[in-house]
């Protein structure tokens, strides 16, 4: 395993919060790392909402999602900080020399004195199914995403949903399964258009089947699919042998292992003072949609003015015994020349 | 104005409506459990109810935005809404919804 990063603060969630908490600890000279389960900075706002417009973003009369973020980006680049994409806070622990440790789902570890989270809701993760007992089969038959598409030859597959992804894995493993089935709740299909006539072009050829229904129940033995019952809107059901199932409706937002930090949760928040915006464990900080306190708003702008102040806290956690030198980026030379504008 | 939802434990309650507000945001102020993830901006597709058969007809019919959304949806049936896009009104007094699952 590589060795451990260390740097003065590490970031969990690259969302608005998290990015404006690299500019002001930017500004105090604070190194940032930020830890991400979205392959792209922005959280919610390029998740959820990359086109719709935002207007309650001060001076900003109005700004898309992703317009929001992009903007964001640009504003912290002076500070360059790290993103770690793709990959979720799994564990932290506290050093004996007062740090803490911070473990990814892939092994990743960094080591700061500081710990921000700026989770949000938590984590963007695949919705899944109400379909019982659906658990036992995720990572053997059923797949949220598709890794190695040579693991599906040969099989009977079934895919449920209606999006670009359920579309473009239907006509991606049509051609090397043994069968391949579709299934969706209507006729009609948000996917791109011309998705949608190509799969319609291999339903009239017999090489994709497509059925207007759902996933009612599945059946096999120690984590292997061997069929599945599906139902009809006018509540007809049968049977179809399928080895995987490939369910595509998109990300859900799970708190995940946030939860088991020690943080003092209260009703999946993490309380916080409004000085510090520091939580019960000292050197670990939050901002934004996972806090709470009294008069907690969740506003985008509400976590710029909490990253601000987080910041002054961090820095003397960073920099024990040292002065915070309390400047303007308008007038002072030296917050100019970190921005690089001078 | 009267809604009446269920919720995902099979129990009924009943929340005095407000004009003008959607049956999401009057679901979630009533402390029923819907993700509503997005804020109501029809973008996540966890705010999804099912109407009751005779007031499903009633509604304005969803709009291409929420239809599309609906596609990530999961347990969809035919009498499915994404409640953030359902406005309360005098006309829907006495309207019954379920929560769908999560």
């Amino acid at each position: 395993m590589s060795e451990p990063i260390q740097t003065d603060v590490v970031i969990i969630g690259a969302g608005p919060a998290g990015l404006f908490a690299v500019f002001e600890l930017g500004l105090l000279d604070l190194k940032a790392h930020l830890i991400d389960i979205l392959d792209r900075p922005g959280g919610q706002c390029t998740e959820l909402y990359p086109e719709k417009p935002i207007y309650d973003i001060p001076a900003l009369p109005v700004v898309t999602g992703q317009d929001l973020v992009d903007r964001l980006l640009e504003q912290i680049k002076p500070f360059k900080p790290t993103f770690h994409h793709g990959e979720q806070a799994a564990g932290l622990t506290k050093l004996p020399d007062g740090r803490w440790k911070l473990t990814t789902n892939s092994g990743k570890e960094l080591i700061a004195p500081v710990i921000v989270i700026a989770a949000g809701a938590g984590s963007f993760v695949p919705k899944r199914p109400p379909i019982p007992g659906i658990e036992a089969y995720e990572g053997t038959s059923v797949h949220y995403a598709v890794r190695k598409m040579d693991a599906f030859a040969g099989k009977n597959v079934l895919i449920a949903g209606g999006g670009d992804s359920a579309l473009d894995w239907t006509l991606n493993l049509a051609p090397i399964a043994k069968s391949l089935t579709l299934v969706h709740h209507r006729d009609g299909f948000r996917a791109q258009t011309h998705s949608v006539n190509q799969m319609r072009e291999l339903v009239a050829a017999g090489k994709v089947n497509f059925h207007v229904a759902s996933v009612k129940a599945l059946h096999g033995q120690n984590g292997q699919l061997a069929a599945v019952t599906l139902a009809g809107h006018d509540k007809k059901e049968w049977q179809i042998d399928a080895e995987a199932f490939l369910p595509f409706f998109g990300l859900t937002i799970k708190l995940g292992p946030i939860a088991e930090f020690g943080i003092g949760l209260h009703e999946n928040l993490i309380p916080v003072d409004t000085a510090k915006f520091e939580s019960e464990q000292p050197g670990i900080f939050g901002i934004g949609d996972i806090i709470t306190y009294p008069g907690k708003l969740k506003l985008i702008l509400s976590s710029f003015h909490e990253a601000a102040l987080m910041a002054q806290a961090a820095f003397h956690i960073c920099r024990p015994g040292e002065k915070l030198r309390f400047q303007y980026t308008t007038s002072s030379s030296n917050l100019q020349k970190k921005l690089g504008v001078s | 104005m009267k809604i009446y939802a269920t919720d995902r434990e099979g129990k009924e309650i009943e929340i005095e409506g407000r004009e003008g507000w959607t049956i999401m945001e009057m679901l979630r102020d009533a402390g029923l459990p819907v993700a509503a993830e997005c804020g109501g901006a029809c973008a996540c597709a966890t705010c999804q109810v099912y109407v009751e058969d005779g007031w499903y007809e009633k509604l304005t019919p969803a709009a291409d935005m929420e239809v599309d959304m609906l596609d990530m949806a999961l347990a969809v049936q035919p009498n499915s809404r994404l409640s953030c896009q359902l406005v309360c009104s005098e006309e829907l007094d006495g309207i019954k919804v379920t929560l769908a699952p999560e």
